[in-house]
């Protein structure tokens, strides 16, 4: 019994966090993902829940280190340069494998950079969020419904793994408006026997803890925290494909740039081009086995991102050499038009061409 | 038949506590664990552990710990304290943790009014790195990175932490101790345990500020050290109870500091 309503981004993955059985919110005001905060400041109290603006983005993460070390399910949001504040207290959460939720609405950067929407900090969500050997499980919407699907999702990975979860969004999906389906409220219902909630004299103390000072202490829970990668990598790659069947062209983009990703396609169908899509889902885990089964059948790939090139590597990784791997992108916080990125289709059909002659 | 008066506290493991000798660390460990006993509150509180020579506290405090990254432990306990109203919360920090890197998370803890219970441990330098430069390392200290003496015309001037947060109206108590002797343990013990009972009461934030040693990094031996710190130390940090709000007649914060806001209005002091 699900209505569709008219949301702001921002507003609809808020909503979403609530409805997923998040209680705890600490954040600071970065444009563009400010309304999200805004939202939790004025629902969290009628939901029983805490908002709090903290000091600085770095108080911000560790309150959810803090909350969530006790079992609930808090988060955190910002935009580029606040999450490089969050690196430290990101790491320090993912050593004590604790879970967690984090936002990142993108803006263009490096430093201060802009307040156009991005897709910059592809590199800083998926290799090295912060010091140290870890991954976060990274969702990249690009629709607002899925802004709220993801928020509501990314409680349960996070919990079921003991990861932190990124929900890698961009400026322009956290300001536009789309209808939305809001997903049914649910509670909180996982087991955390680890959170430090005082033993009350029942069990040993229990640390939340990422120091380990003997070299091998500290590798085996390295070792273990990566084999837990590998079954994140082995079950939660997701991917949507567009127009692949019969693809010679295959484009590969996620979030906003994949919207625009679909309308150069469609042009291109119209010239009689193959072009066809594979939108990473989960940057983190990388869709390896959506490239890998779209090799035989491209003739080449193209990524299309609003950075400088950052997932063409992950690509170009997952094809290995086997087909030439192309890059298209605008950066500055420029989303790319429709119109540039048929262009850049066509430059890669013309030199298959000139492969083929 | 004997008598059991002094045993280990309970909410101490039996794990030995890795200070050096001399070092006072073990003895504040001690008071707090005792107070968590005497409290009954073993069970429901959460302690966070600082960066630093009493990282491993976590290891020592028999309650459930956190650690946490170098001067955020003050938001960590903000989280954890958040999240448990109704649980203990408290913050076991040294100098460089609580008054340079984590000044801000401090000052705001503070301001805020967060019910949580610091114990800050000042011992003019940093011990676990080997003995560098602090926020509250005294004019003219000699350390690594002061090789010639603190000039605070070039390092600045150390500190006052407690004297600073006790200006806050979010702080409802803020005290300084130092554990030298017999008599001074008795007072720390005391200050310790109005802090931790003010935390239960819903007061306000509590800071009880432990005028330390670090005879290794001073190069004096324990005995040596204690003398250096009452000679040096506790003319720069007085001992004393720089806010206790309950003294002063409020119940907790919110009241103290809308008397002090009505104070300030009519032209009085604050």
């Amino acid at each position: 019994m699900s209505e569709k309503v008219l949301m702001k981004g921002n507003e609809a993955l808020a909503e979403a966090a609530i409805r997923a059985g998040c209680r705890f919110f600490f954040g600071y005001p970065i444009t563009p993902q400010t309304e999200l905060a805004a939202y939790m400041a004025k629902r969290m109290p009628k939901e029983n829940g805490v908002y709090l603006q903290a000091e600085s983005e770095i108080a911000a993460i560790n309150m959810v280190y803090g909350a969530s070390a006790a079992g609930k399910r808090a988060m955190t949001s910002s935009s580029s340069p606040g999450i490089s504040l969050k690196a430290e207290g990101i790491s320090y959460m993912a050593g004590a494998d604790l879970p967690g939720v984090i936002i990142n609405v993108q803006r263009g950067g490096p430093g201060l950079g802009g307040i156009q929407p991005s897709q910059s900090d592809y590199f800083q969500a998926t290799r090295a969020t912060g010091h140290g050997d870890f991954h976060l499980i990274v969702l990249a919407p690009s629709t607002v419904q899925e802004m709220t699907d993801h928020a509501y999702i990314a409680f349960d990975l996070a919990d079921e793994y003991r990861v932190p979860v990124m929900v890698l969004a961009d400026g322009m999906l956290g300001q536009m408006m789309e209808p939305v389906v809001l997903p049914e409220p649910k509670t909180d219902e996982s087991d955390k026997p680890w959170a430090v909630t005082g033993h009350k004299g029942e069990r040993p103390h229990n640390i939340a803890n990422s120091l380990y000072l003997a070299p091998e202490r500290l590798e085996e829970t390295n070792v273990e925290r990566y084999e837990r990668y590998e079954r994140i990598k082995a079950t939660e790659q997701r991917a949507e494909e567009y127009l692949l069947e019969d693809a010679e062209i295959v484009l590969v983009a996620f979030g906003a740039s994949s919207r625009i990703a679909r309308s150069a396609i469609n042009k291109a169908r119209e010239k009689g081009i193959k072009a066809g899509l594979i939108r990473p889902i989960t940057l983190w885990p990388f869709p390896v086995d959506a490239i890998e089964a779209a090799v035989p059948g491209a003739k080449a790939f193209l990524t299309v991102e609003m950075n400088m090139g950052q997932m063409v590597d992950d690509v170009r990784l997952a094809v290995s050499g086997r087909r030439p791997v192309e890059f298209f992108g605008r950066t500055g916080g420029i989303i790319p038009t429709p119109a540039e990125t048929l262009a850049a289709i066509e430059r890669v059909a013309v030199s298959l061409e000139g492969g083929a002659r | 038949m004997s008598k059991l008066v002094f045993q280990r506290p309970h909410a101490l493991t039996d794990i030995p506590f890795s200070y050096c000798p001399g070092c006072t660390h073990g003895i504040v460990h001690r008071l707090v664990a005792e107070t968590l006993d005497e409290l009954g509150i073993e069970g429901t509180t959460v302690g966070v552990a600082p960066v630093g020579c009493s990282v491993l506290a976590y290891e020592f405090f028999g309650c459930d710990m956190v650690q946490a990254a170098h001067g955020r432990a003050p938001a960590v306990a903000t989280g954890l304290k958040r999240a448990m109203p109704e649980n203990v919360v408290f913050a076991y920090q040294g100098d460089g943790d609580l008054a340079s890197i984590g000044t801000a998370e401090t000052v705001h803890a503070a301001t805020r009014g967060e019910k949580i219970t610091v114990i800050f441990i000042n011992n003019a330098i940093y011990g676990m790195t080997g003995g560098q430069l602090a926020p509250t390392s005294l004019p003219q200290q000699v350390t690594q990175t002061s090789p010639y003496g603190r000039d605070v015309n070039e390092a600045g001037f150390p500190i006052r932490m407690v004297e600073m947060l006790s200006t806050l109206d979010g702080v409802a108590l803020a005290q300084r101790v130092t554990v030298d002797s017999p008599k001074n343990v008795r007072v720390a013990k005391k200050a310790i345990k109005k802090a931790f009972e003010y935390q239960v009461e819903g007061v306000g934030y509590t800071i009880i500020e432990v005028v330390s040693t670090c005879p290794t990094n001073w190069g004096l031996s324990p005995a040596d050290a204690l003398q250096w710190l009452r000679d040096n130390m506790l003319p720069y940090y007085p001992l004393g109870v720089y806010r206790d709000v309950k003294a002063e007649g409020y119940a907790n914060v919110a009241e103290a500091a809308a008397a002090r806001a009505e104070r300030l209005a009519s032209g009085g002091d604050a």
